[in-house]
């Protein structure tokens, strides 16, 4: 048996009783990652030498008495659009393919707070924008489970180094759902706070109003072990919340009793997979069976929520990727008469086809005589469904479906048709609209051998109770490996 | 000839005075190694997000109140979209939907001795964008992003005004306000003011605006006035020959007097407004609001009425002292020291703005400090100098800001005092001008001036005129 297929929280707990040294922990992450990676593509880049270094360095710290926490000393993978100080930070894009940050992200200090070691940066959708980390300037990442397949996204690369057990977690972002879909595509346990409870600080905006940082993990205790490790309430970000509890392991306990589990009718309509329904009902019974009051609703305007993402997330993105011109850093092109040349080539030659797209769609639904009729009916929309939602929650603790409508599609049939990407994001990206926190967990494997995933979504600020829901669900179901990792 | 009304309306940025930028901890201090005061917010870095600086929030509002504006207690910011490299964004950061002042208006005095209000559109809060700087050349250009991120607001007027007097009597009124409010220095050569001009031209009697034009780069009074004489004319000629204005923005070159067009309206940009996703709304509570209604400083016209109250100076003085912050600083530090009120005016009304003049400076840049001027004040009432000593002294305290007890001291300018010493001067001077002496005793009274003057030679200035006055009467009795 590897030492990777520990949990965080198991590791964590061995170094802390000198079973395993952090170099040890470390070193077996970069054997892993030197078997695995030429299949999986999960990184785009690995820094052994500098997270050897830290290794020592954290170990020392741990036995100062410096950290103390539950995962000091194991190595962690960052999705590469999280600045990390002296490390290249790409966004999987040709225009950042220099850039190499003189700050880190305050969710990455953080981490090293807590005695993280940084095995590297993970690969993804350029600057987050697809659903299958296909558009990466880095190449495609594979799916553990059946490497013709993608692992969803962005956070792709993420959730395949977890999924591979190239490294024990890893921290990912969801703007429309880009940490739980790819956790349901590969297997693995993914969650994204309430809006405002990680800094977003030295994250490379996608759609500010949306973007959060979140945890990928085995499992549900790691997942909501490392939230608390990552979560603070940080001055830097004037959209970061100042939450009355920063406490999320108390509420993993295997106790649903009394706990009332709305199911949107809305979620299991047209365009959901047969074996995916059948397992997240699965799902949703087995939560029943352990007391928790399970109940149909309709939660209305759901087929708004992917035209009013797309608006707002694309309208940010065109003014947040603005900044990447060729002046200041990132990729300049070689040959250029004058200023205007030398942006337009830059970008042109530095940004991939679908950033190119979000860029087109952003600036023209903000563009004079558009704003009103696209991106503020947007974000009326946005309100709506925020009141839908609110609505919901009088009634209910958690709101409980799918993560995705099907299991991971294979490599190169999404990008054709983009619209179809979109509409994959479905059940995820209304929690982003609304600012809500949710999980996916995984509920079994399809009839090819592909996860499934349960999400659960919660009230803001109600993570404690997906986690108790999503940990209760946990406990009763078999814990799998993806074939990558025997 | 037709009868032409010219129309204008004022943009004007302020710089504040605040010590950090508007998004960031940097200093705003002008000057400085290009490129030392910034930091990832400021220079656009990826990830970076602004923080507001509340102390900008506070000078808008206080520069919205004393401009009676109404405040939006619910304000928020904006992107404004465009590439641009001194803009490191690519987007500024300002207000467009809800600036956080709104209908206000100040009162002109216009040419002809009557009162006009001049309304204010709206005030918003932006960031200002850093410099580029050519290489010599024309074939490199870097940025300095030391400015990039210096808070300004945006004070926009209606077009109320007629006149190049009416401009500048605005503007005037606009910088005391702002002075005194202590919320920018306002200075126009270094472009913490900036004022563009929107300026149409009607025939008299019409209700209807004409086209306007927008004139940009004035960097002084003098340049605003002419820019819009030269801009009246133009447009008057076009409108002459039959032609059409053209809505766009013109730059002016002050040295060629002239005006060149920038851009038309058919290429204006498209700036994609939309609100700024990074910050939080401001919410002005009504108590903060009255905080800064408590905290606002005395204006000018109370200040001229307290003056002419308090300290019984005359109308006209009150009014050239308090027409300048600065100097009714000055006014009030070193009245607060010697309490002579009076002669602290004298002071700053006669010799002060004699070498002003002769050095061609602005009252901003007197540099010498209250205490050394109430010392000086405090020598003369003393008698320990005469008038003309003191005026010799105070030159060396404009100039160096001199310590006139220890410059009296050393350079031994004290008021020979010492009866005796004094007396036998006169006595050799009476001694050595019998012809004088002569001339006043048979009546020619003038004659005393010359021995006056012989007298204050010999005593190298030094002596008291009045007491060598005194004893030479006495002694040609």
């Amino acid at each position: 048996m590897s030492l990777l297929n520990l949990t965080a929280v198991e590791l964590g707990k061995k170094i802390k009783a000198s079973e395993v040294s952090v170099t040890e922990a470390a070193m077996a992450a970069f054997e892993e990652i030197e078997k695995k990676e030429e299949k999986v593509n999960s990184f785009v880049t690995v820094e052994k030498e500098k997270a050897l270094k830290r290794a020592e360095e954290v170990q020392k710290g741990i036995a100062d008495g410096i950290y103390t926490g539950p995962l000091a000393g194991v190595p962690v993978a960052v999705k590469d659009n999280m600045c990390t100080e002296g490390t290249l930070t790409t966004c999987s894009s040709k225009i950042l393919s220099n850039f190499v940050p003189t700050y880190s992200s305050e969710a990455v200090l953080n981490l090293l707070d807590a005695g993280a070691v940084i095995v590297g940066k993970t690969n993804m959708d350029e600057f987050a924008m697809g659903s299958t980390t296909e558009t990466s300037y880095y190449g495609a990442t594979k799916n553990p489970w059946n490497t013709e397949h993608v692992p969803g996204g962005s956070s792709g690369g993420s959730c395949a180094a977890v999924a591979a057990e190239e490294c024990f977690y890893a921290l990912g972002s969801d703007t429309g759902g880009s940490i739980r879909q790819p956790s349901s595509f590969c297997g693995v346990t993914g969650l994204k706070p309430t809006y405002g409870t990680v800094s977003r600080y030295g994250l490379i905006a996608y759609g500010s109003s949306l973007d959060q940082i979140g945890p990928v993990a085995k499992d549900v205790t790691d997942c909501a072990t490392i939230l608390e490790i990552i979560a603070s309430y940080d001055k830097k970000d004037s959209t970061s919340v100042k939450r009355e509890d920063y406490d999320f392991t108390s509420a993993l306990t295997d106790d649903v009793k009394g706990l009332k589990i709305g199911i949107p009718r809305d979620y299991f309509g047209e365009g959901l997979d047969a074996e995916v329904k059948e397992k997240v009902l699965a799902a949703a019974k087995v939560l029943e069976d352990k007391g928790a009051a399970v109940e149909e609703f309709d939660l209305s305007l759901v087929e708004y929520a992917i035209p009013a993402y797309y608006v707002i997330a694309c309208a940010e993105a065109s003014s947040n990727l603005a900044r990447f011109d060729g002046v200041k850093y990132g990729y300049r092109t070689e040959d250029y008469q004058g200023l205007h040349n030398m942006y337009k080539k830059s970008r042109s030659e530095g940004f991939g086809a679908e950033v190119k797209r979000r860029i087109m769609l952003g600036s023209f639904v903000l563009s004079s005589g558009y704003y009103d009729a696209y991106y503020l009916k947007a974000l009326r929309t946005k309100a709506l469904i925020k009141q839908a939602f609110d609505k919901a929650f009088e009634k209910y603790d958690v709101i409980l479906g799918p993560a995705a409508p099907t299991t991971a599609p294979k490599l190169g049939e999404s990008l054709d048709d983009p619209i179809q990407m979109y509409l994959g994001d479905i059940y995820t990206i209304s929690a982003n609209l609304a600012g809500l926190p949710g999980i996916s967990v995984p509920c079994g494997l399809d009839k090819n051998g592909l996860p499934v995933g349960l999400q659960l979504i919660g009230n803001c600020f109600e993570e404690k109770k997906i986690i108790r829901a999503a940990y209760a669900y946990e406990q009763t179901r078999e814990f799998t490996h993806s074939p990558l990792t025997e | 000839m037709k009868q032409y009304e010219t129309v204008i309306g004022l943009e004007v940025h302020v710089e504040l005075a605040t010590k950090t930028k508007i998004f960031c901890g940097c200093s705003t201090a002008f000057g400085g190694a290009e490129n030392s005061h910034t930091c990832p917010v400021c220079t656009g870095m990826p990830g970076s997000l602004p923080v507001l600086n509340k102390k900008v929030v506070e000078y808008a509002v206080a520069v919205g109140l004393a401009t009676n504006c109404t405040i939006t207690q619910n304000c928020k910011f904006d992107r404004k979209n465009y590439f641009y490299p001194d803009n490191p964004q690519n987007y500024q950061i300002s207000q467009l939907y809800l600036p956080i002042c709104r209908n206000g208006g100040i009162e002109i005095e216009t040419e002809e001795g009557g009162k006009k209000t001049v309304g204010i559109h709206e005030i918003h809060m932006e960031e200002d964008a850093g410099k580029l700087v050519h290489d010599e050349y024309g074939e490199n250009s870097l940025v300095d992003f030391n400015r990039s991120g210096v808070p300004l607001i945006e004070i926009v007027s209606e077009p109320d005004m007629r006149s190049a007097e009416e401009v500048i009597a605005y503007l005037e009124k606009l910088r005391l306000i702002i002075q005194y409010l202590g919320a920018s220095d306002c200075k126009l050569q270094e472009g913490s003011m900036r004022a563009d001009v929107n300026l149409s031209i009607r025939e008299v009697g019409t209700e209807e605006f004409g086209t306007r034009t927008e004139m940009k780069n004035l960097n002084s009074f003098k340049a605003i006035a002419r820019a819009i004489e030269g801009e009246r004319e133009r447009q008057i000629d076009l409108l002459e020959a039959g032609e059409k204005v053209v809505q766009e923005t013109r730059r002016w070159d002050d040295a060629k007097e002239y005006s060149y067009a920038m851009r038309s309206k058919e290429d204006a940009q498209d700036y994609r407004y939309f609100p700024e996703p990074d910050l939080v709304p401001v919410i002005i509570s009504d108590e903060w609001l009255k905080e800064i209604k408590e905290r606002q400083p005395e204006l000018r016209t109370e200040k001229l009425e307290r003056y002419k109250r308090e300290f019984q100076i005359p109308d006209y003085d009150a009014g050239i002292i308090t027409s300048n912050k600065h100097l009714a600083d000055i006014f009030e530090e070193t009245t607060a020291i010697c309490n002579n009120p009076k002669k602290v005016s004298n002071w700053l009304m006669v010799e002060t703005m004699r070498l002003l003049k002769e050095h061609e400076m602005e009252v901003e840049e007197i540099k010498f400090s209250p205490e050394n001027l109430a010392k000086l004040i405090k020598l003369t009432d003393e008698n320990q100098i005469n008038s003309s000593v003191a005026k010799e002294v105070f030159e060396k305290i404009f100039d160096e800001d001199i310590d006139p007890e220890q410059y009296v001291e050393e350079n031994g300018l004290r008021t020979v005092s010492d009866d005796g010493a004094l007396r036998s001067t006169i006595e050799k001077v009476i001694a050595e001008n019998p012809k004088s002496v002569e001339d006043y005793k048979s009546g020619k009274k003038k004659a005393i001036g010359f021995l006056v003057g012989q007298t204050m030679k010999a005593m190298q200035g030094k002596a008291d005129p009045g007491m060598v006055n005194k004893i030479l009467t006495e002694l040609l009795q």
